[in-house]
């Protein structure tokens, strides 16, 4: 018998190693090892030999036949296996460098990102922002400011005015600094805010001119608010926005809505200068015509152009440039 | 302004025009206020230029255009250079750059050859040099002139610099060298000394008389009669000085007068007083309709705005303030002058200069504000200034010094308390300190109590007059640079507020659909909003710079198919843009309406693009409570036929339109020159941006089986899918979970003018397995409910 089991497993370890898909392995594994494959019919054939020695002899030499068939049925699938799966990789192959395509985002305009950086810095600073009409009545763009009609100091801007009301009652804001008039008109000390917005003036364009633009200005309105504290704040502020190796500095200047007023630069690293704008203790004035006592508040206010620091930022070099809305500059951000 | 180194180192010693000294004056300048825009440097010396003189010249017979100089430099070598100026001869003294000179405009003088032949230097014009403007000829000097000298030497021409200051409204006092100086000398600790100033004996008495009419426009005005005159060329300092300042010399006696307006800030004019009507002045206004030939031989046509100086037969001779009448002009025979020294009304003189378009040295500083009471020193400066041509000049006594209710008072004075300086400019001074600040620039200080300085106010200083414009003048003088910097945070914490958030949040979510942003102009031409199916009014600006910028913007879509229209005609088509920004309409209140909008156009795209673009923003801010509906009435301007308004609210009377979605109608493309459809939405940016989303709260999910079903309608195309879709929504009840419209067909099988909408419902409970009865139910009151809105099943 031992003969018979001999020549069954070689001939059942033929057929699973024969076997060429998971298929026929199954099939060669059924023949041999199901349960009426033809090594189990031979257990049902111990029980006639003579001798428990030769049932036992002969036992452990069908079981053993059985585990080899078992482990070369395993092997055989796992190869089989490894063969089909190399085979669907291959037919499944893709060269993604064939996908890449233009990406569709959109771009946000530079004035857009300049405006959001400088608010980012000033939130960090403590402000909030506050937002006004870009068409205003002349109180809050010229008298609120401690400009009465006719003042010279009105000459500093070039005015557009809107046909609206009595002549010359409505302008397109020359400033953001009516938006502060507002604030303190509305809101109650302490005001910590700046207000980024478009402001216009009677200007032909060119370069570095722009009719319309846009600034962000400004205002702290506390109790026993200094001069220390405008220059710091240009100070932290230069330092947030354009990193630690800047440093500002103030020179005397004249604004009719600040005194003592200044006009703030900054220095580059390389000890160049940067004039950015100009800045103030808000004049007693101001206050007292949007109701604040400037016996017991005082506070300062500063602003500069966003659009400046737009084209000094990413090398533009003419301002019109900005405006243009063609998508070869825009898609260029 | 121009302000001359030279000049200001009358008044005290700030020190020779080095490139060190130059540097420190100017930074003082900028650290005053008085900012320097540009500093000009004249005179310096040049090394290698000396004097030589001319020994022969010599024609070469293939050099039409040179000749041969040959020179002595007074080291007795002959030295030869070709030059190609002819107006020397021998024995002529001539500037002779030497070999390696480098000249004032750069260029390196080399060993050039012509015709094989060196050149060892070259002889120098007047402009080469840098010291006028004759080009023409090399420079003559007299035949007497040392040889080898140096040439600035020789001409005795010093090394100055003029700063070009750009003065702010409030120091019209630095519209003259005094102001500068006093200024300046305060700041580096220096003592001012005024000029000479000298009348000289007073001759007999002899008046001119004057008579202001309208005193709210003239303060002040003085005559002074000036005998023994021989008009004249100025001395040589004196028409450079007025070089360097940008003047141009005229006669001695329009110099001196020149000059002491630009030292003095005192305009002033010299009337021949033989050709005076009348020998007497009245400072009138001007009739409307008047009219005057100004020095400059136009004419003027004046109107009560207008302040004339009249001859004693009230016959205008100037114009007050801005520019004598030609009829006064001196002339060469005039002996006896008028010198009229006056102070108008500063905003008077503003208002007249843009009216009648005539700016002059003279109005600059009026409209600005000059001393009221400079008036004596500049009578005498004048006279000085004269007498260096005209030896014999008397001043007469008998000075007229007419003044009226305008005139400012000659003492002024304001209340300044140390701890408010101390408090605004976080500085500790004392009233010691306060007085070093402000008595070397004119301000006088008392103490009338403990903490109170009692400030008097120069009269040069218009601009002070209060308590703060004080501060102002101690932190200048005290440096801005020297107070201490601090920060102070508030205290409550700063921010986007939601709304301005929520903005950031639709730009960002438009970017990621591919949308970019532009910034088109807010001014229209006439015509573009019409163009746009724009009816109603527009807000127009009353000044525009030109017509094409004269409408303000009532809709963003006409700037950005402009855009669309540029980009197409740069080959790019299929722009997808949006703007953020404000329009405005006419309207009744204080200002006129203005709202902030978004819109967003899709070049090259149908309609549902835009509505794509809009469902995306929907989601992305939790706008749950906007929805798309049939418009009541066509929105002009847009598709007709496809076209939606985006609704805010709930119920017919909360909903209101915040917006409408759609295509650009055909013709108004057209109109904008845009070839390519264009979607477009178009939505009041600030009424969804106030929309507060509420907070998502968790919903426990179901543990049981949900069951779907399909229902088709046909539906006419004059019902809107939106309709169909609520009409589910609200007749399905709880267990309606989802509705979505999956397929829309149109053709056979669906008769004409409608089509099939098929949605999938599905259905679901919270609590229990859903029977096919509870299905059943929902579907039938689904069908019934879709009929009454105008759809039948399939």
């Amino acid at each position: 018998m031992i003969d018979e089991i001999n020549s069954i497993r070689t001939a059942a370890m033929d057929a699973v190693r024969a076997a060429t898909s998971v298929e026929s392995l199954d099939a060669a594994v059924a023949d041999h090892l199901g349960k009426r494959g033809s090594l189990a019919s031979l257990k049902t054939r111990l029980g006639s030999l003579a001798t428990v020695e030769e049932k036992k002899a002969v036992g452990q030499r069908l079981n053993d036949a059985i585990a080899d068939v078992a482990a070369a049925a395993e092997e055989r699938r796992n190869a089989l296996a490894a063969d089909e799966r190399a085979l669907q990789l291959v037919s499944e192959r893709l060269d993604l460098t064939e996908f890449r395509r233009r990406p569709s985002r959109g771009h946000a305009h530079l004035v857009t990102q300049a405006w959001e950086r400088l608010e980012d810095v000033f939130v960090g600073l403590g402000f909030s922002i506050a937002e006004g009409p870009e068409i205003e009545t002349d109180w809050y763009n010229f008298e609120a400011l401690n400009m009465p009609p006719s003042h010279p100091a009105r000459s500093m801007w070039d005015t557009l005015f809107v046909d609206h009301g009595a002549p010359g009652s409505t302008v397109l804001r020359t400033h953001t600094s009516p938006v502060q008039a507002r604030v303190m008109t509305t809101q109650e000390p302490p005001i910590y805010v700046v207000a980024p917005g478009r402001v216009f003036r009677n200007e032909t364009a060119d370069a570095t001119h722009m009719p319309v633009f846009h600034q962000i200005e400004g205002l702290v309105v506390d109790r026993g608010i200094s001069f220390a504290d405008l220059a710091g704040t240009i100070e932290a502020f230069t330092h947030a926005f354009f990193g630690p190796g800047f440093t500002s500095r103030l020179r005397p200047s004249f604004f009719p809505f600040t005194e003592p007023s200044a006009e703030f630069d900054i220095r580059r690293p390389d000890g160049s200068w940067l004039e950015l704008g100009g800045c103030g203790m808000v004049h007693p004035n101001v206050l007292a015509a949007c109701g604040i006592d400037p016996e017991e508040w005082s506070g300062f206010a500063f602003g500069f152009g966003i659009d400046r620091m737009a084209k000094e930022y990413h090398g533009v070099d003419d301002l019109r440039e900005m405006y243009s809305n063609d998508i070869r500059f825009i898609e260029q951000f | 302004m121009k302000i001359i180194l030279s000049w200001l180192n009358e008044f005290a010693p700030f020190g020779p025009a080095t490139d060190d000294n130059i540097e420190r004056l100017a930074a003082s300048l900028n650290s005053l206020g008085l900012a320097v825009e540009d500093i000009t440097r004249t005179g310096a010396p040049i090394p290698g230029v000396v004097t030589a003189r001319v020994l022969r010249t010599e024609r070469h017979p293939d050099a039409a255009k040179v000749h041969r100089v040959y020179v002595d430099a007074g080291d007795g070598a002959e030295r030869h250079v070709w030059c190609g100026a002819f107006n020397m001869s021998a024995g002529d003294v001539v500037p002779l750059a030497t070999l390696g000179t480098v000249m004032p405009d750069g260029r390196d003088i080399q060993k050039r050859k012509i015709l094989g032949i060196a050149s060892d230097g070259m002889l120098c014009s007047g402009t080469e040099l840098g010291i006028d403007d004759d080009a023409d000829g090399i420079l003559l000097l007299p035949s007497d002139t040392p040889l080898g000298r140096p040439i600035m030497e020789v001409l005795g021409v010093e090394a100055d610099a003029v700063f070009e200051l750009d003065l702010t409204r409030n120091r019209p006092d630095c519209w003259g060298h005094l102001g500068v100086a006093r200024d300046l000398a305060a700041w580096l600790g220096l003592s001012l000394t005024m000029p000479r100033a000298e009348l000289g004996k007073l001759g007999e008495t002899r008046r001119a008389p004057v008579t202001i009419v309208d005193g709210d426009r003239c303060g002040r005005f003085t005559s002074t009669v000036m005998s023994g005159i021989r008009v004249a060329e100025s001395p040589a300092w004196i028409k450079g000085r007025l070089a360097l300042a940008g003047m141009r010399p005229i006669n001695n006696v329009v110099d001196a007068s020149n000059l002491v307006m630009l030292e003095l800030n005192q305009p002033n004019h010299a009337y021949d007083l033989d050709a005076l009507g009348g020998g007497a002045f009245r400072i009138r206004r001007a009739a409307d309709g008047e009219s005057l030939v100004t020095l400059d031989s136009i004419e003027r046509h004046l109107t009560r705005r207008d302040l004339l100086i009249c001859d004693g037969a009230d016959a205008p001779i100037g114009l007050a303030g801005i520019m004598g009448g030609l009829n006064s002009e001196i002339s060469g025979s005039t002996t006896t002058i008028a010198l009229e020294v006056a102070w108008f009304e500063a905003e008077g003189i503003g208002q007249s200069v843009p009216h009648l378009n005539l700016r002059s040295e003279a109005s600059a500083r009026f409209e600005r504000g000059v001393d009221p009471y400079g008036v004596d020193r500049s009578i005498a400066r004048f006279a000085e200034l004269l007498r260096e041509s005209c030896p014999s000049l008397v001043v007469h006594a008998g000075t007229q010094d007419a003044r009226s209710e305008s005139l400012p008072p000659d003492q002024r004075s304001t209340r300044v308390r140390i701890g408010r300086v101390n408090a605004l400019l976080a500085v500790t001074l004392t009233e010691h300190d306060i007085a070093r600040l402000l008595e070397p620039i004119g301000f006088g200080c008392s103490s009338p109590a403990p903490g109170i300085v009692e400030v008097s106010l120069p009269s040069w200083r218009p601009d002070c007059t209060s308590e703060i414009d004080v501060i102002e003048e101690v932190a200048r003088h005290h440096g801005y640079d020297n107070i201490p910097k601090s920060v102070r945070k508030s205290p409550r914490g700063g921010g986007l507020t939601p709304a301005q958030k929520r903005r950031r949040r639709v730009r960002d979510v438009l970017l990621g659909l591919g949308v970019s942003e532009a910034m088109p102009d807010v001014f229209l031409s006439p015509g573009d909003m019409e163009r746009a199916g724009h009816r109603g009014g527009v807000v127009t600006v009353t000044n525009p710079l030109v017509a094409e910028q004269s409408v303000l913007r009532g809709s963003l879509i006409p700037g950005l198919l402009k855009s669309i229209a540029y980009n197409e005609s740069h080959r790019a088509t299929g722009v997808a843009l949006f703007e953020v920004g404000h329009r405005y309409l006419p309207g009744d209140g204080v200002l006129p309406f203005e709202a902030e909008q978004l819109c967003v156009v899709l070049a090259g795209r149908e309609a549902p693009g835009a509505v794509e673009v809009w469902e995306e923003l929907r989601a992305a801010l939790g706008w749950t409570g906007t929805a798309l509906a049939a418009p009541d009435s066509t929105i002009p301007g847009l598709h007709p036929t496809r076209q939606a308004v985006v609704m805010l609210g709930a119920g017919r009377s909360g909903r209101t339109v915040v917006g409408s979605v759609g295509e650009v109608d055909p013709s108004v493309l057209g109109g904008f020159g845009v070839t390519e459809r264009v979607a477009v939405l178009d939505v009041d940016l600030g009424a969804l941006l106030a929309i507060d989303p509420p907070v998502p709260q968790f919903s426990v999910f179901s543990r049981y089986p949900s069951s779907d079903i399909d229902l088709a309608f046909v539906v006419a195309d004059s019902v809107a899918a939106a309709t169909i879709q609520s009409a589910i929504e609200r007749s399905g009840g709880a267990l309606l979970v989802h509705t979505e419209l999956f397929d829309t067909y149109r053709g056979v099988g669906v008769p004409e003018g409608s089509r099939s909408l098929a949605y999938r419902l599905r259905l679901q409970s919270s609590e229990r397995t859903l029977t096919d009865t509870d299905v059943a139910e929902v579907r039938q009151r689904c069908i019934d409910a879709v009929a009454k809105a105008g759809g039948t099943l399939r």
